[in-house]
């Protein structure tokens, strides 16, 4: 029981509770750098760093930090780790760096990594929390990378800068301007939720004849 | 479901003004070790880039140093201060004057474009062109970068008497460049700046022939690095 309550929270953040498609949270990074794969997966990597460290510590220090203060805290912690992602970033890949540009110190802003700490690292346990939070970044990963690489198909007929199709594709440009991005966001939560709904209904149907057959 | 410490009495104010000065301090003392431990890194990485760029607007230099005008004409220095305007002297391999890569900036489409651009001075000739910076809008815009018949139309290219950029395919003149068909606005910025930037130096580079000589960096390495 023990291990599975730390797996559950794991899992929770990729699908069911997925922070984009579920909570439409983050959606200032998820439009703004999603035009090309590598693109989302550097912010979905630098979103983790943040998140997993600050849930780390915020959740390790829940019963030090009192409840009037915890919101300053919480962004002050989450501002280190944005200052360390940020400068790291800007030594290894300032390729990436430069590409992201402003969205690396917004990760600040994004409410994704805010509302983790409140809800969630601010009352469990050390483990939970991380695991929680390791589930929301990669459930963050999988929403800015299928996002980034639709638009980088479709905008630039290539994905991680490899050409997919010939000379003479032509690409939709729209796809990976800033319009391209709310198209893509609203079919892919078209689908999730449509996905969503079919698979209740199916579970009410079984549970239905279940509940007659029985 | 526990709620950590959220149920005890309420804490006195120095207990909170604590709790925040700590959590500062040692935000404080990570931020200043992440920022000390990555400036080497940051700074050669750029160094290099730019190395990088000079060399590409400036074909045949294997030398750069950096020259700033001073006292009325241009002199080496191995450290230009922080807001002096700075040119880069190209050299060849027996340190003899090739031409300068010129730093310009100005607004694009969406915000500042930062170019470098090789001129040399005994042709009059803008011979090479690189953006350094620019968020123009991505498959249009980015052409000034990304398409290389654009680039190349900076190859060889006469200032006299000032570059003009005409509708593409009638460019016929030394100082016509061809420009980008649906960016219209980001090539026009290119030339725009290109040409203010020679305007702001053509009275403080000295006659072709008066260049300043290359300095050979001293044993801790030094110019153009």
């Amino acid at each position: 029981m023990k291990k599975n309550a730390s797996y559950e929270e794991f899992v929770k953040g990729i699908w069911r509770d997925n922070p984009v498609f579920a909570q439409v949270l983050g959606m200032c990074p998820m439009l703004a750098v999603t035009n090309s794969a590598v693109n989302a997966i550097a912010m979905g990597m630098a979103t983790m760093f943040v998140l997993v460290g600050s849930s780390f510590l915020v959740s390790t220090f829940r019963r030090v930090i009192p409840k009037q203060v915890r919101i300053s805290c919480f962004i002050i912690v989450i501002a280190t780790f944005v200052t360390i992602a940020d400068y790291t970033l800007l030594a290894l890949v300032p390729r990436v760096h430069k590409e992201l540009g402003a969205f690396i110190p917004l990760i600040v802003a994004n409410c994704l990594i805010l509302g983790r700490q409140e809800a969630f690292a601010s009352r469990y346990p050390t483990k939970l929390a991380v695991m929680d939070a390791l589930g929301m970044a990669c459930g963050f990963l999988v929403a800015l990378f299928s996002l980034g690489a639709v638009r980088e198909i479709l905008g630039d007929g290539a994905l991680f800068g490899i050409r997919l199709f010939g000379e003479s594709f032509e690409p939709w440009v729209i796809m990976i301007l800033p319009p391209g991005g709310f198209l893509t966001l609203g079919l892919i939560l078209l689908f999730f939720n449509w996905f969503t709904q079919k698979k209740n209904d199916f579970l009410a149907d079984v549970a239905g004849s279940e509940g007659r057959g029985g | 479901m526990t709620t950590g410490g959220r149920n005890q009495r309420a804490p006195g104010s120095l207990r909170l003004v604590a709790t925040l000065a700590v959590a500062g301090l040692i935000s404080g003392v990570a931020i200043i070790g992440i920022y000390e431990s990555t400036l080497p890194t940051i700074t050669a990485n750029k160094a290099r880039e730019l190395r990088a760029a000079v060399f590409e607007v400036l074909p045949g230099v294997s030398r750069m140093q950096a020259l700033v005008y001073r006292d009325g004409g241009l002199v080496a220095v191995p450290e230009p201060g922080e807001d002096e305007a700075v040119v880069y002297g190209g050299y060849d391999e027996r340190s003899a004057f090739v031409g300068y890569a010129m730093p310009g900036a100005g607004p694009g489409f969406q915000d500042t474009i930062a170019l470098l651009y090789g001129y040399r001075p005994d042709e009059r000739l803008v011979v090479g062109m690189e953006i350094l910076e620019s968020r123009e809008t991505p498959g249009l815009g980015d052409k000034i970068y990304k398409d290389a018949e654009f680039v190349a139309e900076f190859g060889a290219l006469s200032v006299e008497p000032e570059i003009v950029a005409v509708r593409k395919g009638t460019g016929t003149a030394p100082n016509e460049v061809d420009a980008i068909t649906g960016a219209t606005i980001s090539a026009n910025a290119v030339v725009r700046i290109i040409n203010e930037t020679h305007a702001a130096w053509a009275g403080r580079l000295p006659p072709p022939g008066g260049e300043p000589a290359f300095v050979e960096p001293g044993p801790e390495g030094g110019t153009g690095r």
